[in-house]
């Protein structure tokens, strides 16, 4: 392993006629951690990784992986693993002969395929045609191919999508396990929840640009605490809310409370110690899929007034 | 460059579309041969007892005869090399194996020339299993039915090696027609139109004008046709033929041209 495996997206853009898919993204990903790349359906991922890959051509800014662009890497799938859609087979090539199409160019023997077949789970259906392979299975045979290199840079788009629950835990250990292997692991989603337990670090982005970049930590301490309280009388909370100047928002109804930055058991005690009568106390915890929501809406209703 | 041919020669063994179309190929021709052969020869015996009686009919020299029957694949079979070069191409836009595959060899023109190179060598496999067909039914029939077959002949054996050369070349037009019409069901549907019908409506409508028949020489399937030098429509008087070595450029320029003409199309473009 020569280059570093540092991923560098500076103010890459593309234009698809009138639309900005992507709108000067400028993020890094680093080796040795997994990185999440967060943003709904149509944020900009696919495209962002494929112009990463030399496949769509940017309209401005550069993606780089360990500073050259995919184009120059020599024997590209030595350096870097991609798997992009789970339907880039030919339905009527075996899983063996499919990844020994690629053997010559990654530089490795034929032995290589089955070696990966064996690390994916796959061996078993080594020799069966991948058109009846289910979706799984197509997963399990992308993540193969990446690895036929032994990359140390790994970019997968939605490798979670139609895992079941024993696969998708699987594929937890296994990207943990490259990335502690050190190697640079890249993992798209349209759900945070997908790939909480995965990742170390993510990139959010919706509508082609960058909503929020940190480490999984940083981002867990953005979550705001929220307390619902319910109590028949509306005064009594209403003044409660005051004295302690709590960030109350609007429920409709006077007898509840939404409550902003504020755990249950202080709303709990300051109640108690007012004499307010209370029917119901839940913690609301928007958790971290519910910032990832807050802050896709932020750059979405941005987008709206620009 | 080396692996590059490796890996597009191993995606054209991995499916069945090869043996499939070389199957049919060599069955098509070897029954176009028989056929041809009992017909041609036959023609004049049909019309009348004596050999005066069938003057109007088809009556061939008997080794325009067996050149006719011999490179049958040439005028009738290409279309099974051209298909399976052009699908080559069409079938990575189809199922989307382009994306693994630019991924495995970015360079794009280096991809399509190992596209051109491994397609002509799976063509000299169509091309020595169509000709081979059509030598050998044909010369089985010519045997059956007393006439010569000229296979002791080094002239006959040059016209097999030829006929060869056409249909390898073939494939290599198919990869440059491919890599610009990229929808595997229009290219399907266009080059059956274009090799069963367009073209020898044309060359039959060029054949009639003065100037036509020169422009109807280098139209892909008479420079094939030139390249195993005769063939059943020029040994039947339907235009006039090239060289065999101008036969093999003018297909070496369609294909090479095409491709070209793909490299800045199709090869181009983003690929989402």
């Amino acid at each position: 392993m020569t280059t570093d495996g540092t991923i560098r997206v500076e103010h890459l853009s593309k234009s698809f006629g009138p639309v900005r898919a992507v709108d000067d993204l400028s993020f890094q990903v680093t080796p040795g951690r997994v990185t999440g790349f967060l943003g709904p359906n149509g944020a900009g991922k696919t495209t962002t990784l494929r112009m990463l890959l030399g496949l769509v051509r940017p309209t401005s800014g550069t993606a780089t992986i360990g500073g050259l662009t995919y184009g120059q890497i020599h024997r590209p799938l030595r350096t870097v693993g991609a798997a992009l859609e789970a339907a880039s087979f030919h339905p009527g090539r075996t899983a063996l002969d499919h990844l020994r199409l690629y053997t010559p160019q990654v530089g490795v023997p034929d032995t290589r395929a089955g070696e990966v077949l064996e690390l994916v789970g796959l061996s078993a259906a080594a020799r069966r045609r991948v058109g009846g392979f289910s979706l799984g299975m197509r997963q399990r045979l992308a993540l193969a191919t990446t690895l036929l290199g032994d990359p140390r840079v790994l970019l997968l788009d939605e490798p979670a999508n139609g895992l079941d629950p024993e696969g998708i835990r699987w594929l937890r250990g296994f990207l943990r396990m490259l990335a502690a292997e050190g190697r640079t692991v890249l993992v798209s989603s349209h759900v945070l929840s997908e790939v909480e337990q995965t990742v170390d670090d993510v990139v959010i982005i919706a509508r082609g640009r960058l909503a929020h970049a940190s480490s999984l930590p940083d981002l867990a301490r953005m979550a705001r605490v929220r307390v619902r309280a319910v109590s028949p009388d509306a005064a009594g909370l209403a003044t409660l809310v005051e004295r302690a100047s709590w960030t109350r928002t609007d429920a409709g109804d006077p007898r509840v409370a939404e409550l902003w930055d504020v755990d249950a058991a202080t709303v709990g005690a300051a109640a108690f110690a007012a004499g307010v009568e209370l029917h119901e106390l839940t913690s609301r915890d928007a958790g971290l899929e519910g910032l990832f929501l807050q802050l896709v809406g932020a750059v979405e209703t941005a987008g709206v007034a620009a | 460059m080396r692996a590059a041919l490796l890996t597009e020669y191993r995606k054209l063994v991995t499916t069945r579309l090869w043996w499939i179309l070389l199957l049919c190929m060599a069955v098509y021709m070897a029954f176009l041969a028989a056929v041809l052969g009992w017909g041609i020869t036959q023609g004049g015996g049909m019309a009348g007892p004596g050999p005066g009686g069938g003057e109007d009919d088809l009556v061939l020299a008997p080794d325009a005869v067996v050149r006719a029957v011999y490179t049958i694949a040439v005028t009738f079979g290409y279309v099974f090399p051209l298909l399976v070069g052009a699908l080559a191409v069409a079938s990575e836009f189809r199922h989307q194996t382009i994306t693994p595959t630019l991924l495995a060899e970015p360079r794009r023109t280096l991809l399509l020339s190992a596209k051109l190179v491994s397609a002509g060598i799976v063509g000299l496999v169509y091309g020595i299993v169509g000709t081979l067909a059509s030598v050998g039914a044909g010369a089985a029939v010519l045997t059956l039915l007393d006439q010569p077959t000229f296979l002791d002949q080094a002239s006959t054996w040059r016209t097999i090696a030829l006929s060869v050369l056409a249909l390898a070349l073939w494939a290599v037009v198919g990869v440059g027609f491919g890599s610009v019409l990229t929808n595997q069901v229009a290219v399907i549907v266009v080059v059956l139109a274009f090799t069963q019908f367009v073209e020898p409506v044309l060359r039959f409508v060029l054949a009639l004008t003065s100037w036509g028949a020169d422009v109807a020489a280098y139209l892909p399937g008479a420079a094939g046709e030139a390249v195993s030098g005769g063939s059943f429509y020029s040994e039947t008087g339907v235009g006039s033929l090239l060289e065999w070595w101008q036969g093999a450029l003018v297909l070496v320029a369609y294909g090479v041209g095409l491709a070209a003409i793909g490299r800045v199309t199709t090869f181009r473009r983003d690929i989402t």
